[in-house]
C-alpha cells in the first residue's frame, strides 16, 4: 500500500494536523512503509472470525443516573489557554 | 548505603529507625541532582512536595501507623496526572500542564504514605521503544550512556537501574514496561488488562494500556502491585475482582511448574547471545523443579502488524482531545478555529505522534475501516486464541523480552519500522490482555538481557512467584552499573 502526497495532505486535514510542505515527502514515505508492514494482515483469511474489540469479555458497567461529580470548573479552567466568564475562548466562529 | 536497599529493606529500616524518610528522601534528591544529568531520567523533580510528604511519613512512622510503603520514595512516570505537579507525558503539548487532579494510581500511593521524588521521562505520549521521541530529550541507558534505555517507560527504567529511585511506575501498551526493564536490567510487570485503574493515566490506546511496577526485585514489584491494583469505579474497564496479597505466594515451590517455550520466540530475528542467555535461565528453572514444553503461538508474526492498526486507531481518537482549547499548547494568533486546531496540534505534537495519529485516522476513515480496523480486530482474536490454547497445557510462557540488548542512541530513530520490531515479543500479551514480566537474566556485551514471563489472566501472583524464585538463585538483578554504585 502506497500513499501519494495528496493522500498525506488529506489525512493530515482529517486529523486536523498542520504539516509543512517540506515534511510531506517524508510522511509519504514513512506512512507508506507502515501501511506496507500492516499489509501482512491481508494474507490471513478471517472471514469466520469475530472481531475482538477488547481483551476481556465483560459487559459495560452501568450506574445509577444521578450526579456524583462535584463542580471543578474553576480548577479545570485554570489550565485552559484562554477563558472568560467561565467560557473557553476560541477565534470567532459565527459572524 | 541507603540507595542500594530494596523496598522491603527500606521499609524495615524506616520502621527500625535506622534513618528517617526525610533523610532517605534527601539522600535520593541529592543523588538525583548529582547523577540524573548523566541519564536524563527525570522531567520534573518535585523536591518540596517530596520533603513535605516525607515529613508526614516520619510522623506516621513515629506514631506506629506505618504501612509497607510509608515514607518510601518513588518515581512516577510522567503519564500519570499529579495534582499541582507538571504532567507533560513527554510532550510539548503538555509542557505547561499542571494537573488539577491525581490519577488513581497516584492517589493510592499517596494514601499508602509513599513519597514522590519526581516524574520520569518517557517517549512522547508513550509512543516509542527507545525514549528518543521525548520532547525533553532522550534518556540514556545507565549501563552505557551511548545506548538507549528502551521505551516508552525509559526514564522509569533508567532511574531504578541507576539507583535514583528505589522503584518506579510504568505503563505498557505494547511492551513499554517490559522492554525498558529488559534493556536496563531491572524487573518490570505489566498486569492483566483492567487490574490497575487507568483513571488519570493519559490515554494512548485504551484497550491495551495498563500500568505496572518497575523495580529491582520481584518482591518489590509485589509490594508495589499490592498498592496499585484494585477496582476503580472511575475507570469503565476496571475489573471488579478481589486483589490478593501478592507477597504471600512469592516463595512457593516451583516443583511441577510447566513452562511453555513458544518456538516462534526463538527463531529468526533473535540475537543468538540473547537466545543463549534465555536458555540458561530456563536451565535454572529446570533445576528449581519446573518442566519445559515446546509450544506454538502460530500467529506471533501478525502481532506487530495488528498492533500498528489497533494502537494508532485508538490513539487518533484519544489524542483528539488535544485541540488547543481546554488545556495544553495553543498556537500563537490563530486566524480561525480550524487554524487553531491544526497549528496547535501540528506544533504541539512531535513526528512519531503525528505519524501514528495519521495512520489511525487513515485506518478509521470511510472506505478503509473494514480492511484495516475490523481486520486487525479479527487477527487480535486469533492471537489471543493462540494463548488460550497454550495455557491449557502450560502454567507460564517464557522467552526473550526483546530481540536484542540495548541499541545505540540514534541507531533506529530514523526508521520507524525497525524500531517497531523491538516490541515483537511483547506486543501479543497486550493484544490478548495477559500479564507479563521481564526479569534480569544475564548480560550480552556488558548490556542487560531480560527473560519474559507471560501468565494467564489475573495470574500475577504466580508470575511474581516464578520471578522471585529465580532471583533467589541468581544475582543478575543485584548488579549495579559502575557509574551509579
Amino acid at each position: 500500500m502506497s500513499l501519494t502526497q495528496d493522500d498525506v495532505k488529506k489525512i493530515a486535514h482529517l486529523a486536523r494536523l498542520s504539516i509543512s510542505d517540506a515534511d510531506i515527502p517524508s510522511y509519504e514515505k514513512e506512512l507508506s512503509n507502515i501501511l506496507g508492514l500492516v499489509e501482512q494482515m491481508s494474507a490471513v483469511d478471517t472471514s469466520d472470525v469475530a472481531p475482538m474489540a477488547h481483551p476481556l469479555d465483560m459487559a459495560q458497567r452501568l450506574r445509577e443516573d444521578k450526579v456524583t461529580e462535584e463542580n471543578h470548573r474553576e480548577d479545570y479552567q485554570a489550565v485552559a489557554p484562554s477563558v472568560e466568564k467561565g467560557l473557553f475562548l476560541v477565534p470567532q466562529v459565527i459572524e | 548505603m541507603m540507595h542500594n536497599k530494596t523496598l522491603s529493606e527500606l521499609s524495615a529500616a524506616l520502621k527500625a529507625g535506622e534513618f528517617s524518610s526525610t533523610e532517605l528522601t534527601q539522600s535520593y534528591l541529592s543523588r538525583i541532582a548529582d547523577l540524573d544529568p548523566l541519564v536524563n531520567g527525570y522531567i520534573t523533580v518535585s523536591k518540596e512536595p517530596a520533603l513535605a510528604a516525607a515529613k508526614l511519613a516520619d510522623q506516621q512512622i513515629a506514631a506506629g501507623e506505618a504501612g509497607p510503603l510509608t515514607g518510601i520514595p518513588l518515581a512516577q512516570k510522567d503519564i500519570f496526572c499529579t495534582k499541582g505537579v507538571k504532567t507533560s507525558c513527554g510532550s510539548k503539548m503538555l509542557d505547561s500542564f499542571i494537573s488539577p487532579y491525581d490519577a488513581t494510581v497516584i492517589e493510592n500511593f499517596n494514601k499508602a504514605g509513599s513519597v514522590m521524588l519526581g516524574k520520569t521521562n518517557m517517549d512522547e505520549f508513550a509512543m516509542g521503544s527507545s525514549n528518543e521521541t521525548s520532547f525533553y530529550g532522550a534518556v540514556k541507558n545507565p549501563w552505557n550512556t551511548a545506548k538507549v534505555p528502551g521505551g516508552s517507560s525509559g526514564g522509569s527504567a533508567a532511574v531504578v537501574a541507576a539507583r535514583l529511585a528505589p522503584a518506579s511506575t510504568g505503563t505498557d501498551t505494547g511492551g513499554s514496561i517490559r522492554q525498558p526493564a529488559s534493556l536496563c536490567g531491572i524487573t518490570g510487570l505489566k498486569p492483566t488488562y483492567g487490574r490497575v485503574s487507568r483513571y488519570g493515566m493519559i490515554a494512548f490506546a485504551s484497550s491495551l494500556d495498563q500500568a505496572g511496577p518497575m523495580t529491582r526485585t520481584a518482591e518489590d514489584a509485589a509490594l508495589m502491585l499490592n498498592c496499585m491494583a484494585g477496582f476503580d469505579a472511575r475507570d469503565s474497564t476496571s475489573v471488579e475482582r478481589d486483589v490478593p496479597d501478592y507477597t504471600k505466594d512469592l516463595s512457593n515451590s516451583l516443583e511441577g511448574l510447566t513452562i511453555g517455550l513458544p518456538k516462534e520466540y526463538f527463531g529468526e530475528g533473535l540475537d543468538a547471545l540473547v537466545g543463549k542467555a534465555v536458555e540458561e535461565a530456563i536451565a535454572e528453572y529446570k533445576k528449581l523443579g519446573a518442566t519445559v514444553k515446546e509450544i506454538s503461538l502460530p500467529n506471533t508474526h501478525l502481532a506487530v502488524p495488528t498492533y500498528y492498526v489497533v494502537a494508532p486507531a485508538e490513539c487518533s481518537s484519544n489524542l483528539s482531545r488535544f485541540d488547543g482549547v481546554r488545556f495544553g499548547y495553543r498556537c500563537a494568533e490563530p486566524v480561525d478555529l480550524e487554524d487553531l486546531y491544526k497549528r496547535s496540534r501540528g506544533e504541539g505534537f512531535g513526528a512519531e505522534v503525528k505519524r501514528r495519529i495519521m495512520i489511525g485516522t487513515y485506518a478509521l476513515s470511510a472506505g478503509y475501516y473494514d480492511a484495516y480496523y475490523i481486520k486487525a480486530q479479527q487477527l487480535r482474536r486469533l492471537i489471543s486464541d493462540d494463548f488460550k490454547r497454550a495455557f491449557e497445557e502450560v502454567d507460564v510462557i517464557m522467552g526473550p523480552t526483546a530481540p536484542e540488548p540495548a541499541f545505540g542512541l540514534g541507531e533506529k530513530s530514523n526508521d520507524p519500522i525497525t524500531m517497531y520490531l523491538s516490541d515483537i515479543y511483547t506486543i501479543a500479551a497486550n493484544l490478548a490482555g495477559l500479564p507479563g514480566m521481564s526479569v534480569p537474566a544475564g548480560f550480552v556485551n556488558d548490556m542487560p538481557v531480560g527473560l519474559q514471563i507471560i501468565g494467564n489472566y489475573f495470574d500475577e501472583a504466580r508470575l511474581l512467584n516464578v520471578a522471585h524464585r529465580y532471583q533467589q538463585v541468581t544475582d543478575w538483578h543485584q548488579r549495579v552499573p559502575t557509574q551509579f554504585k
